[in-house]
């Protein structure tokens, strides 16, 4: 198992009354596997990818990540284990804007360190020329289009090999041609790269590409479970 | 540390007119703080070199700083029983008493010269005209030792003392009060009556005209005999190697000689206090210059990071740690603190060496002088410092800010 959670919570606290995000989700998220998350707006999807990727902490609950609890790891320890084993795509591109595409892709494997330079860069160039933005590395973001830049922001996700990605509506602001085209990259990240993927979406079609879907309403998981115990059973 | 220098450059370079200015901040906050200090500290060296040189580092004087014992307390103790009433202190005799034996104590310090003096008032009489005067009776082969009058002479010479003990010096104002020129000979008059006829053998100028009116400077033994005053001194003049040491050592000199000794420092303690307080003046003026250059190296970086807040939560997600974030901010700091470093130190030196070539005349002066400026080194720290300082405490509110960037209240917001 890669990703494991138990009744997590995740409570806002706001000046008026406390607001629950998450309700007691329960999820598992296998190595290779392609899970949707759906659900209305305001459900609490992305919140919950937020605490399965790590970047908030749950009220209550744990998370267990390759069957170790990291529930009560630092701060610094959980930034490690994000930078060494995932990989964010979010609805809006969030490439940083000073840098050109190929140094998008290189902040993280940088970061690393594991290679060298000229391996980080050869290896970021590759990631790029995979998603066909072979003319496009050395652009900056607002030198790129819509769907150019989702692409980079997948090379960037990808560029450290993660065993997880984590996209939140990443065709959420894409026209149908681009939506199409991040759909099937993600498609076969999971063939291609063997990671597991965890895809926010309110749109059905995109869904349907999914190994299973979890679908949550109100904070509350009400669906996907079933599905799961597939796996686990 | 690469990455993180990387990027801090490239949020700098992306914002090159706002880097610019906050820059300018700092290099001519660096400038202005090394022209001003250096013209400041060079005065006050200057100043200082001046009094050092025309006066004695340590002068011992025919008085005690505090009442001698008087017999009867001596004998008595401090017994309590005893009334002491109407005790007079014992007469003492003006004068150094066995200063043979001070000055051959002096001699064997090493680090010090010294050179006895009696000095009295007298009154010279030319051509009709008289002149109160202090008359000053010197060791004429140790004048040079203990005083720069030898610098100052416009006529004669100082060795000329040597050769016609009958000789005297005398100020430039003072020939010119009585119409005296050199080798014409005057008489001059003591308290006790006495007159004897001295030779003018050598003319000095200090630019003082008070001290150029009134000290004229003869051979011990004759001022001895004109004061009546056989084998006595009333002062002796130091000079230490080191001036710095003066105040020190003249108190160990104190407790030895038991006569009143004191260092220059003491004697200028008033102008010493008065150049403390102008270079504190001086420091918190130009240190302000540096604290607004501050602000503006705080109002970048803050702005920076306002609006780098989605970037800082991407670079969070990506796996970048609080430390990280924190050292990118306080790198930008820093990075204007040495480019306004590197740029402000030319820049000071150029308005170093500007001021340098300003001469002038000041009131009073026969000739131009040059502004006297320092190249002291610690200014040049101070100033580095101070800049670095500034610049890292002001990019240290923004990066700490930036450091506890929630991204998920970032990422949630869709900013």
């Amino acid at each position: 198992m890669l990703l494991r959670t138990e009744n997590l919570v995740r409570t806002l606290e706001t000046e008026a009354i406390p607001v629950t995000l998450v309700k007691n989700a329960s999820v598992e998220i296998r190595e290779g596997e392609y899970v949707a998350i759906k659900g209305p707006s305001g459900s609490g999807k992305s919140s919950l990818l937020y605490l399965l990727g790590l970047l908030d902490r749950p009220t209550s609950g744990k998370i267990f990540y390759r069957d170790q609890d990291i529930s009560n790891f630092s701060n610094n320890k959980l930034a490690k284990l994000r930078l060494e084993e995932m990989g964010f795509v979010f609805q809006f591109h969030f490439l940083l804007p000073e840098f050109t595409s190929l140094e998008n892709v290189m902040i993280p494997m940088r970061k690393l360190g594991r290679l060298s330079d000229k391996e980080i860069r050869s290896g970021a160039t590759q990631r790029l020329v995979e998603l066909g933005l072979e003319d496009h590395i050395n652009k900056l973001p607002s030198q790129l289009s819509g769907g150019q830049r989702q692409r980079v922001a997948i090379a960037r996700a990808l560029a450290n090999n993660p065993k997880l990605i984590l996209a939140d509506e990443p065709t959420g602001n894409l026209d149908t041609h681009s939506s199409e085209n991040v759909q099937e990259i993600l498609q076969n990240l999971v063939k291609t790269h063997g990671c597991s993927v965890v895809v926010v979406t309110h749109d059905p079609e995109f869904a349907k590409r999914c190994d299973r879907t979890i679908t949550i309403v109100d904070g509350e998981i009400v669906s996907g479970n079933e599905h799961a115990s597939k796996y686990t059973g | 540390m690469r990455l993180l220098f990387f990027i801090a450059t490239k949020h700098l370079l992306a914002r090159k007119r706002q880097s610019i200015v906050s820059l300018m901040g700092i290099v001519l906050g660096v400038a202005f703080f090394l022209a001003i200090s250096s013209i400041m500290q060079g005065s006050e060296a200057d100043f200082i070199k001046r009094l050092v040189d025309n006066s004695p580092h340590i002068t011992i004087s025919d008085e005690f700083r505090n009442p001698r014992v008087q017999p009867a307390e001596k004998f008595y103790g401090d017994a309590d029983v005893v009334d002491i009433s109407s005790v007079k202190p014992l007469t003492e005799t003006r004068g150094i008493r066995g200063y043979q034996k001070i000055l051959a104590y002096l001699d064997q310090q090493p680090d010090l010269v010294s050179s006895p003096v009696l000095s009295g008032s007298a009154i010279i009489t030319f051509a009709g005209e008289e002149n109160g005067v202090t008359l000053n009776g010197m060791i004429p082969e140790e004048i040079h030792k203990v005083s720069t009058i030898e610098d100052y002479m416009k006529e004669g010479s100082v060795t000329r003392l040597v050769s016609n003990p009958d000789g005297m010096l005398i100020g430039q104002s003072l020939a010119k009060q009585l119409s005296l020129s050199l080798n014409d000979t005057i008489s001059v008059a003591a308290q006790t009556g006495s007159v004897r006829t001295f030779k003018i053998v050598g003319i000095y100028q200090t630019g003082r005209s008070s001290y150029d009116r009134r000290q004229v400077f003869v051979t011990l033994k004759r001022a001895q005999a004109l004061f009546n005053r056989t084998n006595r001194i009333n002062s002796i003049l130091i000079k230490m190697d080191d001036p710095n040491t003066a105040l020190t050592r003249s108190k160990e000199i104190e407790n030895t000689v038991r006569y009143k000794s004191e260092s220059w420092q003491e004697q200028s303690e008033d102008l010493m206090n008065t150049l403390a307080i102008r270079n504190m003046i001086m420091y918190s003026v130009v240190s302000a210059v540096l604290l607004v250059a501050a602000f503006g190296i705080y109002n970048v970086i803050s702005t920076v990071v306002m609006e780098k807040h989605r970037d800082i939560a991407i670079l969070k997600s990506m796996g970048f740690p609080s430390g990280d974030i924190r050292k990118i901010f306080l790198t930008q700091g820093v990075l204007l603190g040495i480019a306004g470093n590197m740029a402000g130190i030319p820049m000071g030196c150029a308005f170093i060496l500007g001021l340098q070539q300003i001469k002038f005349r000041p009131p009073g002066s026969s000739e131009p002088i040059t502004m006297p400026v320092s190249w002291d080194w610690e200014q040049f720290v101070i100033a580095i410092s101070f800049a670095m300082f500034a610049s890292i405490l002001a990019s240290f509110l923004p990066a700490r800010k930036a450091s506890h960037v929630q991204p998920v209240d970032i990422l949630r917001g869709g900013l």
